[in-house]
């Protein structure tokens, strides 16, 4: 039986996990959750993950949340190029201390604007607050210079001269704000020499077609959410 | 030069840090960093004249700013190699050390299930436990005002609910997160509960699985090393009677003005 993975590729994570799969060319069955209908609280899903989120794997009996863990996991079983997680002891450290500091920080924020500027609108039926938006670029611009500052620094990759799983975690979340057209590689020319080289390094053709979604999502007027969704939005996103 | 690990047990992760090392008998200098003493909390980094400060603390900021960019704490410096990150520190130290199998499992499947409670840890425990904190002692402490008890109780039920998903998905019946012997998770997690304990909010009574399970991790831990560990938090009112450095209480006013909306 070969590994499920349940995504969804409006998510950041999911991204991810798609990208990393196909790349290393790990033999999957796409099982697409639809977020904007609700499959995710569907009671078969919760039987794969009680907590309701994707992405998550099921491999026979064996199931598993949370995109950084699933990454590991599918590095580890099918013994994927070393630069991805190196086993030098420091370099992968500092890969451990990206994937570490990311949740609150780039993929918080980077969350926060596609909520300001797509969802809640999209629950509310009413557009999105500038001022709200105009906070949540505040704390991405915020996260964004100690990336640069500390991660990125002057090196091709946050870990030396390769992609691994830091560069590829912190790509899909950054893209987010892109497809709600933000685009914050706008003036800062180092983050997007880096986002080429990630581009280059995942394949083109690859990268495209995991961003399609996120890409062409602007228009959220033709997006019906389910009633039961948008209660249970409604519940999640109240201030 | 040896492992030199900069914390402060007012810290989660610190705590986390320092009980793995200690428990190991992994060698290291301990560099105290007292965040409420030596402006470190700030995110900036230190101005060329700070004329209010001494001579000392002001190097000591600075040099710790060359040993973590990002100003926090706990930090790892190893020879001329610096690493933050607390799930990233004891994961290198697990590995420079060669620290028992159950810490982080050579189990392909078990050892998912640890970095799958670290990663959810991030934005469900961590932060949610610790506002308990902020909200009990030091927003009052900065900024001389007491927050309505409403303030407490959003933050008590936001945490209840992670409680209820820690203890339904991550802990079920089993005696520790993964299986029958503590590992990485375990540790991350009591360190983040204990917070609310030492401001008088008591996670565990009515939470009988929980309860058992700190005392299962603290017993494998050791008793006197987890209260070792613990003094600081569990002491926290003498924290009234410090100085709270002017320059801290503005690096902090934004966000304790964002924590207090």
């Amino acid at each position: 039986m070969v590994v499920e993975l349940f995504l969804d590729l409006l998510s950041q994570p999911c991204r991810a996990l798609f990208i990393f799969a196909k790349k290393n060319n790990i033999p999957f069955e796409f099982k697409h959750v639809e977020l904007l209908k609700g499959h995710h609280l569907r009671e078969e899903f919760g039987k794969v993950n009680v907590l309701k989120k994707v992405p998550a794997l099921k491999d026979g009996a064996f199931t598993l949340a949370e995109s950084i863990a699933i990454l590991l996991y599918l590095s580890r079983k099918f013994n994927t190029p070393d630069h991805w997680y190196p086993s030098d002891l420091q370099k992968r450290a500092l890969v451990d201390e990206y994937l570490s500091w990311q949740h609150t920080t780039i993929r918080e924020k980077g969350c926060k604007i596609f909520i300001t500027k797509v969802l809640v609108p999209l629950v509310v039926g009413q557009p999105f607050s500038p001022e709200k938006l105009e906070e949540a670029v505040e704390e991405l611009n915020s996260a964004l210079k100690q990336f640069e500052e500390k991660f990125l620094q002057n090196k091709p990759f946050i870990v030396g001269n390769e992609i691994s799983l830091a560069d590829l975690v912190a790509i899909v979340e950054l893209m987010q704000p892109v497809g709600c057209g933000c685009d914050i590689f706008e003036n800062r020319p180092k983050l997007v020499e880096w986002r080429s080289r990630v581009e280059e390094a995942v394949g083109k053709e690859l990268f495209q077609q995991a961003h399609e979604i996120i890409l062409n999502v602007k228009n959220p007027s033709t997006t019906q959410l389910s009633p039961e969704l948008r209660e249970h939005l409604k519940q999640l996103l109240k201030p | 030069m040896g492992l030199e690990l900069y914390l402060d047990l007012l810290s989660q992760p610190c705590r986390a840090v320092y009980i793995f090392a200690k428990k190991n008998n992994i060698p290291f200098e301990f560099k105290h960093v007292e965040l409420f003493k030596d402006s470190i909390l700030g995110r900036k980094m230190p101005g060329g004249n700070n004329p209010g400060h001494s001579h000392e603390g002001q190097h000591y900021r600075e040099e710790f700013g060359k040993v973590n960019i990002l100003k926090k704490v706990p930090a790892l410096k190893d020879g001329v190699f610096t690493l933050a990150e607390s799930t990233a520190i004891l994961l290198y130290l697990s590995r420079k050390y060669n620290t028992p199998d159950h810490w982080y499992p050579s189990d392909t499947q078990k050892r998912a299930r640890v970095d799958e409670y670290l990663s959810w840890h991030h934005t469900n425990i961590r932060g949610k436990a610790g506002k308990t904190l902020w909200i009990k002692v030091l927003i009052p402490l900065f900024t001389g005002q007491t927050l309505p008890p409403e303030k407490l109780q959003e933050v008590m039920d936001e945490l209840a609910i992670s409680l209820k998903q820690f203890e339904e998905k991550f802990l079920q019946d089993k005696p520790f997160i993964v299986g029958s012997e503590i590992s990485l998770a375990d540790l991350m997690a009591i360190v983040e509960l204990m917070q609310p304990i030492g401001v008088g909010c008591d996670i565990f009574e009515d939470r009988p699985k929980l309860s058992e399970w700190r005392n299962q991790v603290e017993e494998a831990v050791g008793k006197e090393l987890f209260q070792e560990a613990h003094e600081l938090i569990l002491n926290i009112k003498e924290l009234g009677n410090i100085q709270i450095d002017p320059q801290l209480k503005e690096h902090l006013a934004p966000l304790l003005r964002k924590m207090m909306k």
